[in-house]
């Protein structure tokens, strides 16, 4: 059984700023990603070493500097709201791990 | 005379004047590929039989011997730019047995100018590498050195090229994935300014710094790839609806007068002694043809690896959620749909991309946002800032490509932060959203392997880059180098 997540999430705020307990299962069921025992040391381990090279960020005061989401020149680009055509429905299907009656199938969600 | 090795532009030659068809063109290559791609395994798919039809409905339709620009020129492509009916996997096992149903926007350029498609190129699972090793299908061979990496992301792509086995291939670069292989196989890698070619069909890695461009054999291919590539594409919004110059019209003037800016940060203690030598060699040589030497600083350079490392990672984090066993490539059964979800991703995902989600994730989760992403896109702002000032005293930027020459397989595999040094040189490039292109500029001694110059521009300023680097090679030999297969 997975432990639930809210108190997980208190686990993981207890241990704030200390990346030597870095949460490793806890972020990886965030990410929806299954790691083995053995993969979650070794991730929390080289991890550690990363966290540690990033925190040089702290070095510097950006107290007064906007952040950059992108280089892009542009900003707020716009167009109609038009209908077009786009990839047919059975095409895109053709990669479905399962399909049928022109649907993706997956396990029930909703009780 | 074996066709496999000319350029573009002399094979154009060739077909237009109707002494070489397209299908003799793909046959050569293909020859080639089949004689030595069992030692370099640059390619991961390649149909003969659909890249002869491609090459027989060109000789009927007479575009070889038309003015398009690449009538009748194979093309190989990297295994995350999607080609309709073609695999794309990104080489990672989560998207085995997937084809591609659309074309890439640089594909469809492609096909519009008259290319073949020819096979897709080896690369790091999802671009995340810098030597080809994290391939969930195998390991590419550096042409130079079987025993060594040929760089990364798109080592297959570099390569393929570097060993004749393409006469240009596609790559993208997000950190250096380009310029980095080109450096270590010795051929031309081009990245784009971010906007100047569409990332539309393009798996995307880190949407605010991917971009797509070409491998060369010399400087001027590679013009004449960037001139088919680049443009504007509604499907992007974040592709700039700027005219696309003619490249190849630009080459030729020359770097009198031009001011190239050294970074005093790019030469740095633990750089391997026979590149710096290279590169100063190089940089004496653009002296000699004209060019004015402006020392240059951009001071936030030693941030660059942990900014990249914390945008690339939280970016690819949220662009890599898309592949949960739903919609296309495996799927592993679990008891419920989010048990599904984590099984198919544990299963399908190699340790690089694990490590990656992992901490983009916690870059981007709650309490650790604004300490780690935050942070990083503010120094981000620093590193564009530099740039700029820079570029108000020089019109380019030349550097080493690499600090070191291809490494050996297996070399830093087990040190993940090691192995993310590797970029030094060329992260920065992506983070200011530039330009940048990685040309051969000498060999070390024992073993011989290639060095590479790398020459930034401007936002937009292609031509100039692609004039130095031109400029550059037609006074050197370097890019004549063949490795003996």
């Amino acid at each position: 059984m997975r432990k639930p997540v809210a108190r997980r999430y208190d686990t993981f705020l207890n241990m704030a700023n200390d990346t030597n307990q870095f949460d490793v299962g806890y972020v990886a069921h965030l990410a929806r990603l299954h790691l083995s025992d053995s993969e979650k040391q070794k991730i929390s381990a080289q991890l550690k070493d990363t966290l540690a090279y990033v925190a040089k960020l702290n070095e510097l005061d950006v107290s007064k500097v906007e952040p950059t989401a992108h280089a892009t020149p542009l900003a707020n680009v716009l167009r109609r709201d038009e209908v077009r055509p786009s990839i047919d429905r059975a095409t895109i299907l053709k990669n479905a791990p399962e399909q049928a009656r022109d649907l993706f199938i997956v396990p029930k969600i909703v009780e | 005379m074996s066709l496999h090795t000319l350029t573009i532009h002399q094979l154009r030659e060739k077909l237009r004047r109707g002494n070489v068809s397209a299908r003799e063109a793909t046959q050569s290559l293909l020859d080639r590929i089949q004689s030595v791609d069992g030692k370099l395994k640059a390619y991961l798919w390649l149909d003969a039989e659909d890249a002869l039809a491609q090459a027989d409905a060109i000789d009927r339709s007479g575009i070889a011997k038309n003015g398009k620009l690449l009538g009748g020129v194979p093309v190989a492509i990297k295994d995350v730019i999607n080609v309709e009916g073609q695999p794309c996997t990104c080489a990672s096992k989560i998207l085995k047995g997937h084809t591609s149903v659309y074309d890439a926007f640089v594909v469809q350029r492609l096909r519009e100018a008259g290319a073949i498609l020819l096979g897709r190129t080896n690369m790091d699972e999802f671009a995340m590498g810098s030597s080809t090793e994290n391939s969930s299908w195998g390991i590419t061979h550096n042409p130079w050195d079987l025993e060594r990496i040929p760089g990364g992301s798109s080592g297959g792509s570099a390569a393929a090229v570097a060993a004749d086995e393409a006469f240009a291939a596609l790559g993208s670069d997000t950190g250096g994935s380009i310029r980095q292989p080109a450096s270590l196989c010795g051929c031309v890698g081009f990245k784009p300014t971010y906007g100047r070619v569409s990332r539309y069909g393009l798996v995307a890695f880190a949407s605010s710094l991917d971009q797509v461009g070409p491998f060369t054999k010399d400087v001027a291919d590679g013009a004449l790839m960037l001139r088919v590539l680049a443009g504007h594409d509604p499907h992007d919004t974040t592709s700039v609806p700027q005219p696309v110059p003619d490249y190849t019209a630009g080459l030729g003037k020359g770097v009198k007068g031009l001011r190239i800016g050294l970074p005093k940060e790019y030469f740095i203690d633990g750089m391997d002694r026979e590149v710096e030598a290279a590169v100063r060699a190089a940089i004496k040589k653009l002296q000699d043809l004209g060019a004015e030497i402006v020392e240059i600083s951009l001071p936030h350079t030693d941030y660059a690896v942990a900014v990249y490392y914390l945008i690339a990672t939280a970016e690819a984090s949220a662009n890599l959620a898309r592949f949960d066993g739903v919609r296309y490539g495996a799927r592993v059964t679990g008891e419920d749909v989010i048990d599904m979800y984590g099984k198919t991703r544990g299963a399908g995902f190699g340790p690089e991309v694990k490590r990656r989600i992992i901490l983009g994730t916690y870059a981007l989760s709650a309490g650790y946002h604004d300490a780690y992403y935050v942070r990083a896109q503010k120094v981000r702002t620093l590193i564009r800032q530099d740039f700029e000032k820079a570029f108000e005293r020089c019109d380019v930027i030349v550097t080493p490509t690499s600090p070191e020459v291809a490494f050996r397989i297996g070399e830093k595999t087990d040190d993940p932060l090691k192995m993310y040094l590797c970029d030094i040189f060329t992260i920065s490039v992506n983070l200011a959203g530039i330009c940048g292109v990685s040309l051969p500029c000498g060999f070390t001694n024992d073993p011989r392997l290639p060095i590479g110059l790398q020459v930034l521009g401007k936002p937009f300023g292609e031509e100039t880059v692609l004039g130095v680097a031109h400029a550059y090679e037609q006074a050197t030999e370097w890019h004549k180098a063949r490795p003996n297969l």
